[in-house]
Formats: C-alpha cells, structure tokens, sequence
C-alpha cells in the first residue's frame, strides 16, 4: 500500500488560509490503514482547522467529506455536487489522489494534506516500512524475496557493502542491512550458492529516470 | 612477466614483490598544494598513492584532478572511484579521462553513504555497485566497448582494484564475497584496516582454500592508531570495524604521549606478522591525516627501498 503522512498543521494552515470555503476531503484506501488520510482523519484535520481559523479569527468554512479512492473517476459521483462548489480542496489522499483531482476539476485549487512518504507494508499495527520503489523491473527471484532497490540505503544489487554491521546498515542501527535478510533468506531456502551469481548492470530506464510510466492494457 | 597495463603496481606484483600504497585525501579548497605535499613526503616508500574519493561523503578536490597533479609530479596515483556519486556516463567518461592522463590503477568501490558526509540532503546515485563498476573497467578495457556495446578506439588500460572488508557482516559470505569481486574482474585487492589479526588469518585461510590468493593480489589494510581515544572512536562508531579490547588495553597502557609511538610499533608488529601470511602479497597503509609516519612504518617493517623499473 501506499504510506504517507500527515503534513504539520501549520504547513496546511499556510495554503489554505487564503480561501473562504476549502472542502477536507478524505481517501479511504491506503493512506486510511495508515490513520493519516481516511474519512475520519479528514473529520479531525476540519476541526483542527476550524479551530485554528477562529484563533487566527478569520472565517473559513471547512467542510470535510471523502471516498473511497481518489484515484479514479467512479468513486466520485456520490460528491460531485460537494467538490465542484468547494472554492478549494485540501486532499488528504497520497500524491496520485491529489493530482487525480487536479486533472479533473481543473478549475478548483487541490492541496496536499500528506507528505506521500512510501510503498509499504503493515508490519504491526502502527508500524509501516518501505518495502517497493517500483523500480520497473522486479529482481526479488534473485534476492530471495527482499528488494535492495528499496531496503538497502545504496541500492547496491550485488551486496553486502563494507558497512553491513551486526545486521544493520551503516546508515543507522534502527535500520536492518537488506543485504543480511537476503543472505539469510538464501541460507534458509537453501540457496546460498546464489549469493555468487553476480547480478548484472540494471536497466533502470524502467525506473523512474525512463520518465513517466504508463501501462495500456489492449482491447479494453 | 606479462603485463595488462603500465601500471607501476602491476609491475611490483608480478615481480614476485610485496607491495606497499599508501593513500592521501584530497583538501577541501581549490588550492591543491597540501596534497602534492603529502605525496612527496611518502613517495620514495611506496609504490602507488590511492587518492580517495569524497571519503565519507564529504567534498573535496576530485580524485582525478588530485591524481593528474600527483602524476605531474611523476608518482603513481591509483584513482578510487565510488559509485554513489556518479552514473554510467560520468564514471566511464572520468575513466577516458583519467587513463588519457596516463592514470594507471583504478580503485572500484560503492562509497560511504551521504549521511555521513557534509551534504546529508544529497541524492545518491548508485546506478552501478562496486562490482558492476569493476566488471566495467574490465569490459572497457579487454573488450574495447563501453557498456553501450560502442567501441572505444583506444581503450583505457586500467589495473582494476576492489576492497574487502574481512570484518564486515555477515561473515559467512566474506570469502564468497571476495570470488565474487575476483569473477568481476578485480586483480588487485585493498582490505579494510586490520585490527583483529586472528579473525583476519581466518579469512585468509577460507581465502586460500577456494584459492584466491592465486587469482588477486591481496594487500592487507593497515592503519596505526594514534590514541587510546581512535582507537575507542573506531571500534564504536566505524561500521565494519573490529578493534578487539586487547588493542585499547594495550594502548591505554602506555603513557598519553607515548600512545601515538605504541600505535606505530604496533602496526609495525602488524606488517611482520602478516608477510608470513601465504596470500598476503602486499600492505596498504593508510595513516590518516598521518602520512608523515609512513616512512618510518615502512623501513621498520623492513619494506624498503620500495623496487625500481627502468
Ligand atoms: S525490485 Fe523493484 S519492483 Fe521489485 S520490490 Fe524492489 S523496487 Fe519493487
Ligand atoms: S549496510 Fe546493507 S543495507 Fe546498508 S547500504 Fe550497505 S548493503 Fe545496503
């Protein structure tokens, strides 16, 4: 899923302080399970922002509403009427709900609620970790299920790096050493010999420096 | 004996010598006088002179520009290449540079991350790891292409060298990471700096058992302490550093002022101990910010006069 968080109130209050009616808008999927851009977590940041507009003692109206995506066009139908009246709309989905509503309601300024942060996994309730870069051409057959493109601070594809210590990377001692879960996944599903297989040069014009990815699925 | 390159180094090993670099960081400013400096003052003790690159993320003079003015002072500069900072472009096109200023060697590695150095906001680029870099230098130079497939018409002449860490984890894929640097194409091998000289012998044995040691020269890293307080400093907070208790021991032992003496006669010990090592073919002294003590590690350690070519 995609992980984001909360940007600081004051930050938010910044772009939105110029309008007189902003609707709070929520997105129910991913960045719900992280508690930061859900339906509920829209209804708080109106209040909190209702709150600070009377100390700052202006008037704005902060209607909060949401769905389920902000990613494509079906769920909107239901607060179509709420949207095109609003003068602007803090959106509190990840980066691609905010730009899906930029492109469809052209004429309406959309902010950002959240900082997108990652592509990740629940790993206990109220701790999330990257765990994808959607680098566009998976190698996790090689490396045993653990991605060096995301989880090891250098990327490097053939490693561990001299800095690997006591199974944590160089970088910080919170951090595990992606290189230490892959050899440890290849000792344990027996495939250790493949630690020497030199992986070769990556194609990354699949990544991200290919520019804008697309996919088109034919006859549909 | 058959040579791949002009390298001064290559010489030296082939020649059935131990041989001896050492290495100088780049200063921080445009003015590169201290670095020539520093050249001079160990080049009569060793036989090449890797220049670091960015060491530890923090900027300075390039490497490449530092090694053209040790050339021109007619040392024999090993170039280290990190690949955080620079893509296949930039790193192939500094190797056309530096072998068209008749740069020899070149050092292969992925560098320290930019968190420790001076611009902890930078991007890291690592389009390469230390191994493809190596498997690059190679293929520019015994294939002629660079990685495009293009030709090169005339191809730089790189001795390819790799670093190891013996220490690093987890240890099991230590000599395995080593064949792997060796099936890339590394011909030269700089370890990290030796501290715990028991798991070190360790490592060479599983080197020698897969037989390594006949396939790369292996030069083993070698860098005194200067203080009971370096000594403490690296064991805690260098990654990939193992600085066993009975060295601080040893060095807290001895008097403040005489602890910077004691560092020395213990890499000293350290040289002797380790030209007993079957696969040890040379030592990499890295006195850091230290150089001056260079020459005197080496003459005590019976290493010099370093070998001649005409
Ligand atoms: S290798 Fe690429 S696609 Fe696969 S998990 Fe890692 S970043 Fe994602
Ligand atoms: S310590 Fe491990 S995770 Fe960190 S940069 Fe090195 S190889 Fe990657």
């Amino acid at each position: 899923m995609i992980v984001g968080e909360q940007k600081p109130l004051e930050e938010i209050w910044e772009m939105v302080k110029q309008h007189k009616n902003v609707t709070v808008f929520g997105c129910n999927t991913c960045v719900a399970v992280c508690h930061q851009g859900g339906n509920k977590e829209a209804e708080i940041l109106a209040s909190l922002l209702r709150m600070k507009a009377t100390q700052e003692g202006v008037e704005i109206e902060f209607v909060d509403s949401g769905i389920e995506r902000q990613c494509e066009h079906e769920f909107f139908e239901k607060t179509q009427d709420l949207v095109v009246k609003s003068e602007a709309v803090l959106s509190l989905a990840c980066g691609i709900g905010v730009q899906f509503m930029a492109t469809k309601y052209s004429s309406i300024p959309i902010y950002p609620a959240l900082n997108t942060t990652f592509l990740g996994d629940v790993i206990k309730a109220g701790h999330f970790t990257e765990k994808c870069q959607a680098c566009g051409d998976c190698v996790l057959g090689l490396t045993a299920g653990v991605c060096p493109v995301s989880r090891c601070a250098k990327r490097v594809l053939n490693g561990p790096c001299g800095g690997s210590t006591s199974g944590k990377c160089e970088i910080s001692k919170d951090v595990d050493c992606a290189w230490q879960l892959i050899i440890d996944r290849l000792d344990a599903i027996g495939k250790l010999e493949n630690y020497e297989k030199l992986s070769s040069i990556k194609d990354w014009s699949k990544d991200r420096s290919g520019g804008p990815r697309s996919f088109i699925l034919e006859g549909f | 004996m058959e040579l791949k390159t002009e390298s001064k180094l290559e010489k030296v090993f082939k020649s059935g010598q131990i041989a001896v670099t050492s290495e100088c960081g780049p200063p921080r400013s445009s003015d590169p006088a201290h670095i020539i400096e520093k050249g001079h003052l160990i080049k009569n003790h060793v036989d090449a002179i890797n220049i670091t690159d960015n060491q530890t993320s923090v900027t300075r003079i390039c490497s490449l520009a530092a090694c053209v003015h040790l050339k021109n002072e007619g040392l024999e500069p090993v170039l280290q290449m990190v690949t955080r900072d620079r893509n296949r472009i930039a790193l192939q096109s500094d190797l056309l540079g530096a072998a068209s200023f008749g740069i020899n060697n070149v050092l292969c590695l992925s560098g320290d991350h930019q968190s420790f150095g001076d611009h902890r906001q930078a991007q890291n680029v690592f389009d390469l790891d230390s191994m493809q870099l190596i498997q690059t230098v190679r293929h520019m130079r015994d294939e002629g292409k660079f990685l495009s497939g293009d030709e090169i018409k005339v191809p730089p002449k790189f001795f390819v060298g790799a670093a190891a860490n013996p220490f690093g984890d987890p240890f099991k894929i230590r000599v395995p990471r080593l064949a792997k640097k060796v099936a890339a194409g590394a011909e030269f091998i700089q370890t990290q700096c030796i501290y715990n000289m028991d798991r070190f012998e360790k490592w060479m044995e599983g080197v020698r058992e897969r037989g390594l040691d006949e396939q790369v020269y292996i030069m083993a890293g070698i860098t005194p302490m200067r203080s009971v307080g370096m000594a403490k400093y690296m064991k805690r907070a260098v990654p990939g550093m193992d600085v066993p208790d009975e060295l601080i021991e040893r060095l807290q032992g001895v008097e403040k002022k005489q602890q910077a003496q004691e560092g020395i006669d213990i890499a000293v010990e350290q040289i002797q101990r380790l030209k007993e090592v079957k696969g040890v073919a040379g030592f990499h002294i890295m006195a850091i910010e230290w150089e001056e003590k260079v020459p005197e590690i080496v003459e005590r350690a019976g290493l010099y006069p370093r070998p001649t070519f005409d």
